[in-house]
């Protein structure tokens, strides 16, 4: 399962989700907004999504992490909307029966996530300008990896 | 040319530059491709279509699949989530 979500993250809700008898390990990774992007001070920024389609891409995702890894049950969960330096931006629970499992699964599902969710990022800065990620018309390219 | 009817959505940067975020459209172009770049022409989006995916009716879509009446097209800057 994959969800946008408008509001503040539930995460013992979704980790709730994730109770299995058979599970022996649970992976979590939390994504926050930092306060520094490539040497530029971030103050705030916002994320709008393709809600829909960013939902069904993401159970693919997840989906893919259950086949490739053996993961028991995974949930991922973004943000959308004005968020702060600090809040959580993203969230991603795995549950297997083993750790390396888990750990596989998680990375997995947060790398995959990253090039091909419809989500974008305008993210502002302290002099008070502001700029979408990616989206510069010279001198910038994608930046997968971050 | 046939001329069919498109519901358009525009996403981050495009939505700002266009200044509305969605608009019914008549349109004789056959794919997102000829779309986005008829719509680039007249609302001056500086984003260069191969920069800009297409989604169909809520599903990713080729830039050169054929464009139907009624289709909902949503085009869609690079991605930057997480």
């Amino acid at each position: 399962m994959f969800t946008i979500s408008s509001t503040p993250i539930d995460t013992a809700a979704f980790l709730g989700e994730l109770r299995r008898g058979r599970a022996g390990a649970c992976v979590t990774f939390e994504g926050w907004v930092r306060d520094m992007n490539e040497g530029r001070p971030v103050t705030a920024l916002e994320y709008e999504a393709h809600v829909p389609l960013a939902e069904k891409e993401g159970g693919r995702i997840v989906s893919e992490a259950v086949e490739k890894f053996g993961a028991l049950a995974v949930v991922g969960v973004h943000r959308t909307g004005s968020l702060v330096v600090g809040d959580l931006a993203v969230w991603i629970g795995v549950v297997a029966q083993h750790r390396s499992a888990a750990f596989d699964a998680c990375r997995y599902v947060i790398d995959e996530s990253k090039g091909r969710l419809p989500i974008w990022k305008r993210e502002r800065y302290v002099d008070g300008s502001s700029e979408w990620i990616n989206c510069a018309t010279r001198g910038d390219h994608a930046a997968p990896g971050r | 040319m046939i001329l069919k009817t498109v519901l358009i959505r525009y996403y981050a940067i495009l939505r700002e530059q266009r200044g509305i975020e969605d608009e019914k459209l008549l349109t004789g172009a056959a794919t997102p491709a000829a779309l986005y770049e008829e719509l680039r022409a007249r609302h001056g989006f500086t984003l260069t279509g191969d920069r800009v995916r297409a989604a169909l009716n809520d599903e990713f879509a080729q830039a050169d699949a054929p464009l139907r009446d009624g289709d909902r097209v949503a085009f869609l800057p690079p991605m930057a989530g997480g």
